[in-house]
């Protein structure tokens, strides 16, 4: 199963719809989680709201996870060690306030994180690659030096 | 591994020192966490957040809640303000910590206010330059951070790290 997440604040129709197109190619499932939505979906299930039990069942069995460049998402994929398709909110578009998500995507391409998707066209070839790998793990720790400044800072 | 690495943070008492560890929920949180769980082992943590609905990720710490707000309901800033001045007031803690947004960057002047020690990290989703919120923490802040080496300037803004470990 692919678990396609935009978060909890803002509807992501044009993430949506690729996503949904997607699943009427695939034989896999696709769970569509996207907030005030306004398109409605041919292929894919799709909800606007999980519960935090109910998202945390779906992300846990997800194969891969595809989602907007939140940085919540990010760290849960790295953590359970799953791949994820980042494919940013582009403000321009009116998808979000700024363009902090474009920046985020291009940070975690550059330091190899993530796949990274800024089109329809990228984001269906990487969808239907049945070989992505989680590309990095992580902790549930920020890095021992960033924790050791700040219990410095502290005393 | 000498000196601080291995000790507890204690007060004149003997008790563990209290830090206040606040974020809005969402984003903002899960990086809280990340930080603030490497710091559980030397200090005790009390946690604040927008959503109480999420005591189960912080078991055994104390969880309080504001409300959130942004730009758009900059109407809620005052009762906040007074809510976590009176959390300052009440816990007295040794420091506040947070990675923002809105709702932490008012917990910095809260304990500001309180002479209460104050630690910004800017949120790992501001790659190009400091969040909002941070550009104003970095006036109020003691110590400020950022988790990209190329904002840092060495001097106010500080890398150290990142959440991604």
């Amino acid at each position: 199963m692919i678990f396609a997440t935009a978060g909890t604040q803002l509807s992501f129709d044009r993430f949506a719809k690729i996503m949904d197109s997607i699943s009427a190619e695939i034989e896999e499932d696709i769970i569509i989680q996207c907030p005030e939505k306004h398109y409605t979906p041919k292929s894919a299930k799709m909800v606007n709201f999980m519960n935090p039990d109910e998202y945390a069942d779906i992300f846990a069995k997800a194969r891969l996870i595809v989602a907007h460049a939140g940085i919540g998402t990010i760290v849960s994929a790295m953590q359970q060690n799953k791949p994820i398709i980042i494919f940013p909110r582009v403000a321009a578009l009116g998808e979000h306030r700024n363009e902090h998500q474009l920046a985020t995507a291009r940070q975690m391409e550059k330091l190899g994180y993530a796949y990274v998707a800024y089109d329809e066209e990228q984001l269906r070839e990487l969808v239907i690659n049945p070989d992505l790998r989680p590309m990095h793990t992580i902790s549930e720790l920020a890095s021992p030096s960033l924790i050791e400044a700040i219990r410095e800072n502290i005393g | 591994m000498t000196g601080r690495h291995n000790t507890i943070s204690t007060d004149s008492n003997g008790a563990k020192k209290k830090i206040f560890a606040v974020a809005s929920f969402g984003g903002h949180w899960i990086e809280l966490l990340q930080i603030a769980r490497g710091l559980e082992p030397f200090y005790d943590i009390i946690y604040c957040t927008t959503n109480d609905k999420c005591a189960q990720m912080i078991p055994g710490h104390e969880l309080h809640s504001i409300s959130d707000f942004s730009r758009s309901n900059m109407w809620r800033i005052p009762k906040s303000l007074s809510k976590l001045m009176g959390m300052m007031k009440r816990i007295r803690p040794e420091a506040v910590i947070t990675t923002g947004a809105a709702p932490g960057l008012m917990a910095i002047i809260a304990a500001k206010l309180c002479g209460i020690k104050t630690i910004w990290v800017d949120s790992v989703a501001n790659a190009e330059h400091l969040s909002g919120s941070g550009k104003v923490a970095r006036y109020i802040a003691n110590h400020v951070y950022t988790q990209w080496p190329d904002i840092a300037d060495g001097k106010s803004i500080i890398y150290k790290g990142s959440i991604f470990g």
